[in-house]
Formats: structure tokens, sequence, C-alpha cells
């Protein structure tokens, strides 16, 4: 038997940068080429990170790359957010980190000054997680091959007992949290990129999000349906794989995401819209409606959290779709986007 | 945001509706011009809001979605060469051509750059002397000024190594095309007010009393458009064929004489390839003679490319105003934002791409 890929060839190829870019192409390639091929239980959940049965207990898993350019920005650089990306998609998975694995790919010429930033900045982010990186890989490639450093790291983490947090518990009537002002990562990266300087105070919102999230399944458990951090792809495109794993509908309340002026004022410039722009220290939690307050103020007490609200609610209407209400009574549909987002022309 | 939210006020938003509402004795139609003011229109429900006192006509004001297939397959033909960095606003690169988009062109290998200015691509090609660059100068009247200036700001500075591959396309022809059609529909129009704002609204007034329409210049906020409705549908229940300007924080009768100069300085108006739509007499812009060793399509020989449009697309019919997206047999199944067979389907601000995002075919009830 043959394999024949299934995305036709005529459609694209090559890859292209929409293929990575977290939305509709994205995904297509992850749902008509990756999955079929390598089906099983576990991969098919589609979730940040997988959760697998491990000597009766239930084990978290999950893999990132860092391809960040630059890679050093305000708020942040490559090592730390490849130590808060993974353990973030381990959190979402209802997980505590334990152990982190971690691989370089260097560009020959990167200076190795900037290598220890970054080393720097992961030993901190660990200490401060109690986040031992037990095996690691290093691998050089010529001059012209890399883009300077690339980083993956994969980590394991231990699901809380009692605790299931998966799309497949969303149901119609509950709510959406978001835990802060959105689109921070994504303006603050643009806005040093070539062609793009424009000045901003903004610096990444990169964070470790398992100390809020424990707090959170402290308080309400199994109350807690779904969580996923909405890196590429922003809030909008979270919310349409939340929707279309649940296959229910989201109502999002335009005017109840908070955004922050000078964010709004970028993607203004830039036009963008905020709801696709990525973060990596934001997510959303789809909650029971009768645990909504209890985990709300949860949320409001811990820094990560400061800002949290409730932003948006499950319905049986339209499933699968997201619809954006917005401050003039209308409705949209808030659809993925397709490719990445394009600065228009005027 | 200050200076942005005072426009997207929703209170005030319903006081124009209502008002809007109480001055229609009945359904108006009224052609946007802009494209921008398209996008606006739908994301913010606009035309839904109006449903019944005023039919909204989405014209031909999206520079991306009017650019001709043949241009495209010359950006591709010139992005290709070896040593070029072609350097374009960033809409640009998903729009189709005969053989695929500036996006794939980048992924096999060309050096495709998304720049935010004219004069970024500029500055391009003086950090990459032994480097041909090349700029994309799309669009309307709102950035043949900019385009005109990175030319001669070259020209000035003996920057041998930039071109620009240029097609530059003028608003009031293509008014003129829509009004001469024996089936012409509209009573009034909603001009666009970044092309106003360079221009001013002389030619406006000359077309209002031309064809007996009125004009109202608008803005691209929904306050902007939604003042800039009222005005217009008072306009036509008085029967008054004037052209007025809503938009007077950015638009002044003459326009911007400056930018009107350093425009004419450097560009000559000709005939030019609407995609969709065909030739239209004078409703183009290209290199005046004294600049002609900037135009990229000298510089590489490319002027001969041409190209047909898929048949089944009815771009054309859409960007006049004579059928909305949807009515195509081919949207949403055989033409996506993914794989677009016609120009208003990539830009966010293409009448289909803006029907499509927003799904303004589908039950709108959100079941809360």
């Amino acid at each position: 038997m043959g394999f024949e890929c299934p995305v036709p060839i005529q459609d694209y190829d090559t890859v292209t940068m929409a293929h990575g870019g977290g939305g509709k192409v994205t995904q297509r390639l992850i749902e008509q080429v990756l999955l079929p091929t390598l089906d099983n239980p576990a991969l098919r959940e589609l979730n940040d990170g997988a959760v697998v049965p491990w000597n009766h207990d239930m084990l978290a898993f999950s893999t990132d790359s860092y391809v960040i350019h630059p890679p050093f920005f305000p708020g942040g650089d490559i090592g730390l957010l490849a130590v808060h990306g993974t353990v973030n998609d381990l959190a979402m998975c209802g997980a505590r980190p334990r152990y982190l694995s971690l691989a370089f790919i260097l560009e020959e010429g990167f200076l190795l000054k900037d290598l220890w930033s970054v080393l720097v900045s992961i030993r901190e982010a660990c200490l401060s997680l109690d986040l031992p990186v037990v095996t690691g890989d290093t691998k050089v490639v010529e001059r012209g091959k890399g883009d300077g450093i690339f980083v993956n790291t994969a980590g394991i983490g231990e699901r809380l007992k009692g605790i299931d947090v998966s799309p497949r518990r969303i149901t119609p009537g509950d709510v959406v949290l978001l835990n802060g002002p959105i689109a921070e990562h994504g303006i603050a990266i643009m806005s040093l990129r070539e062609g793009l300087r424009f000045e901003s105070d903004l610096k990444s919102d990169t964070a470790a999000l398992w100390p809020l999230v424990e707090r959170m399944l402290d308080r309400a458990g199994t109350g807690i349906h779904a969580m996923r951090d909405a890196t590429r792809g922003g809030v909008a495109s979270v919310l349409n794989e939340l929707a279309g794993a649940a296959e229910t509908g989201i109502v999002l309340d335009e005017t109840a995401v908070p955004v922050k002026e000078s964010v709004k004022g970028g993607c203004e410039i830039l036009g963008l819209d905020p709801l696709y722009v990525a973060n990596e220290g934001r997510f959303v939690a789809v909650v029971a409606p009768e645990v909504a307050d209890d985990v709300l103020a949860a949320m409001r007490d811990h820094p990560l959290g400061r800002e949290a609200c409730v932003v948006g609610k499950v319905v049986a209407n339209h499933p699968r779709i997201v619809r954006l209400r917005s401050g003039f009574g209308g409705s949209r549909v808030l659809d993925m986007i397709s490719g990445e987002q394009l600065p228009r022309i005027c | 945001m200050k200076y942005v939210d005072e426009y997207r006020d929703p209170e005030a938003a319903h006081k124009l509706v209502a008002g809007i509402r109480a001055s229609a004795t009945a359904p108006r139609q009224i052609m946007e011009v802009c494209g921008g003011q398209t996008h606006t229109l739908i994301r913010y429900g606009i035309d839904e809001l109006l449903a019944g006192a005023v039919e909204l006509i989405h014209g031909p004001g999206c520079p991306v979605c009017v650019t001709p297939l043949e241009k495209i397959d010359r950006a591709l033909a010139v992005a290709n060469k070896p040593g070029v960095i072609f350097a374009s606003y960033g809409d640009m690169l998903r729009v189709p051509g005969s053989d695929g988009d500036l996006l794939q062109a980048k992924a096999r290998g060309a050096d495709v750059r998304i720049v935010y200015s004219p004069t970024d691509a500029l500055d391009l090609a003086e950090r990459h002397p032994d480097r041909e660059v090349v700029f994309f100068a799309v669009g309307f009247e709102t950035t043949a000024p900019a385009n005109a200036m990175s030319v001669w700001l070259a020209a000035k500075k003996k920057v041998t190594n930039f071109s620009i591959l240029t097609s530059h396309v003028r608003v009031p022809p293509a008014i003129r095309v829509i009004m001469d059609d024996p089936e012409a529909q509209v009573k009034g129009f909603i001009a666009p007010g970044h092309v106003c704002s360079v221009m001013g609204y002389r030619e406006y007034e000359e077309l209002a009393r031309e064809y007996r329409v009125p004009f109202v210049v608008a803005g691209f906020e929904p306050l902007d458009l939604l003042q800039g409705l009222l005005m217009l549908v008072e306009l036509i229940e008085n029967d008054q064929i004037e052209t007025r300007n809503q938009y007077g924080r950015a638009v002044r009768p003459e326009g911007n004489l400056q930018a009107q100069k350093v425009m004419n300085d450097v560009f000559e108006v000709c005939d030019m390839n609407w995609r969709g739509i065909g030739s239209i007499p004078d409703s183009g812009l290209r290199l005046r003679e004294d600049y002609h060793a900037f135009d990229a399509e000298r510089r590489f020989d490319v002027g001969k490319v041409t190209a047909a449009e898929p048949s089944i697309c009815i771009a054309g019919e859409v960007l006049q105003g004579k059928k909305k997206p949807h009515e195509c047999e081919a949207f949403g199944t055989r033409c996506t934002p993914e794989h677009p067979l016609g120009a208003p389907m990539v830009s966010t601000e293409g009448a289909c791409s803006a029907y499509h995002a927003f799904r303004r075919y589908e039950d709108s009830n959100d079941g809360v």
C-alpha cells in the first residue's frame, strides 16, 4: 500500500509561511496530512499537549519549537519563550510541568554571548517553576542555513488527579474567560521587525501560566472544562479550534475583550485585528457557569490574571462557528484566519 | 483609543441610523466607492442596520482587487529574476496571478518583502547597492503621491538600483463607467475620503452635475459613514444635486496641493486595464518620460506579459455593483480566501472577502 498526499499538490507544491501561520492552512495541513498519516487516539484530540495513560496515572506530554525573530525582544527572549510555551501547553491540559528537554539548532556565527544570555533565561525560568532540564541536544548548521538560533523543548507533566481538561467537555451554557489584555506579544515583536519600526513601550506578555492555572484548578476542579493558550493565530483562532473540537458555537463579546491602548494604536496603524495577533501569556478558559465567578476571583488574585474577565459564552446554535457581538448590537462570524494576517495597503 | 473611539460610539451610531430611517421614504441605492469603506460597513453590520432604508452597492475602490492580472504576472516575473528584492504592501502578496501568487514565489526562493511605505523600499535599495529593488506601486490617488515621492527621491539621490512596477488607478473615470451603464441604479455616491484628502472634491462636483447624482465625501469610521449616509439620503430625498463634505477633518475642497504636485511631476494620466472590468480611458497613472529609468516594466522587459481571467469569476460585475458576492456560483466553494479565483476575494477590502469573512449570507442569530 502506498501513501498518497491528501492535500492537492496543485494548490501548494511548496511550504508557504501560511502553513505555519496557525490559521486554516495550518489546520488543513494538520487535519488532512499529519493526523491521518500518524493517527492514534491521543493525537486525535488535537490538544496543545497529549494526555496519555501511564502506570495508572495520566501523563501529559508536549513539544514545541521556537523560531522567533528577533531572538531578543522587549519582555523576553527565545529561551524564556521556549520554557513558557511548553509549560503552558502542559498547563492547558491541567498538568503540572515536571521535566523538560531542551534542544538547540545553532547557526554558525551566532554569538556565544547571545547563547549564554538565552541559556541564563532558560535557567531562571526553570528555577522559578522548579522544572529541571533533564536532557538536551545541540546541533550546529552552516552559516545561511539557520536563523541564528532555533530552540525546541518538550515537557512531561503530571496531570492533577481528578482533573479532566479537554475541549470534549465544553457544553452550551459554559462561560469563556480570558486572563488579560491581548495581542501584546505580537505587536511588540512586529514593532521591532525590519521595515515596521515604530516607537512603542510594549513588552511581550510571555509568562509561565502554570502557577495561575494551578490556583484555578484548586478552586474549581472539574468545573474547568477546557483551556487553551492563545498563541499564533490569537484569541480568534483558539476559539475557533475549541468550537470546532467541541462541536458547539461560541459567542464572543467584542467590547469585553481587553486591549491596551498602545496595542490598539499599533493594530490601527498596521491594519491588524488584535483578535488574530499572537500572545504568549494569555489563555482562554471555558468553565461551567456555576463556577465562573469563583474561577474569575481566583484568577484576579494572581498577578497573571489581574485583568481576567468574562469574554463570551458557549451556545448550542451555530455549532463550530464563533460569532462576535459588536458594540453596535450586530453580530458577525469571527472566522479562523486563512493564512497570515497581511498588512493592508491603506 | 483617543480620536478613534469617538467615531465608533454605539449610541451616536443608533441615533444616526434612526435619522437615516426617518429620512428615507424608500430604499435608496447608494454606492460607497472605496473598499476601506466597504470593509467598515460590513464589519460593523451597518448595511444590516440600514436594511430597507439604504441599499448599499459596493463599488470598485479596492486597489488590490482591480489590479489587472497581467500586472500580477509581471510582478511575479520581476520578483523571480535573480538579484531582485521585490517590495510590496502586504495584501498584494496573496493576489493570484496566472501561476501562483507572490507568497508562493517567496516560498520558491524569490526575495519578496513586505514594506509599509515606498520610501522603506528606497531605503532597502540604498542598503543593498548590489541588488535591484523593485516596489509594487499600486493604489488609487491615495498612495500615488507617496509612490511618486519615492521615485522623485531616488532620482534626486541618484539611486540607480531602485524602480517601481506601477499599477495606479483613478476613481473618477470608474464612476463614469458605472454611471454610463444604462442599467445604473445608483442614486448617490459616498466619495472616497482618503482619495479626496489628496485630490480634493472638485472632480466629484463635476461628476454630480454631469450625472445628476449627489456625492458626499466621507471618512472610514462607522460614524463617519453613518453621518455621510444621512447627509446623502437627505440630499436624495430633497432632490438636491450637490457635493458635500462629511470628512472635513481630513479633506479640503482643493485637496493636498503639494501631494498633487509631486504626483503630477512624476506621473501622467494613461488608459488603464481594471481587473474584471476592462480598459477604462484615462483611468490610470504611469511614469512620465523623465522617470522612465525607474520603470520596472522597462528595466526588466516584462511589459509584454499578458494574461486572461478565469471565466467563472464575476469580479467585474461585483466591482461595478451589479451583483453581490454570494450571487457568484464559485463563492465560498471554488473561490475562498485561501484559493481566490478573483481579486475581490483576496484583500480584506474586497467585497467578496468581506462577505466571506463575516459570512453575511448566513443566519445571523447568535443564539444568546
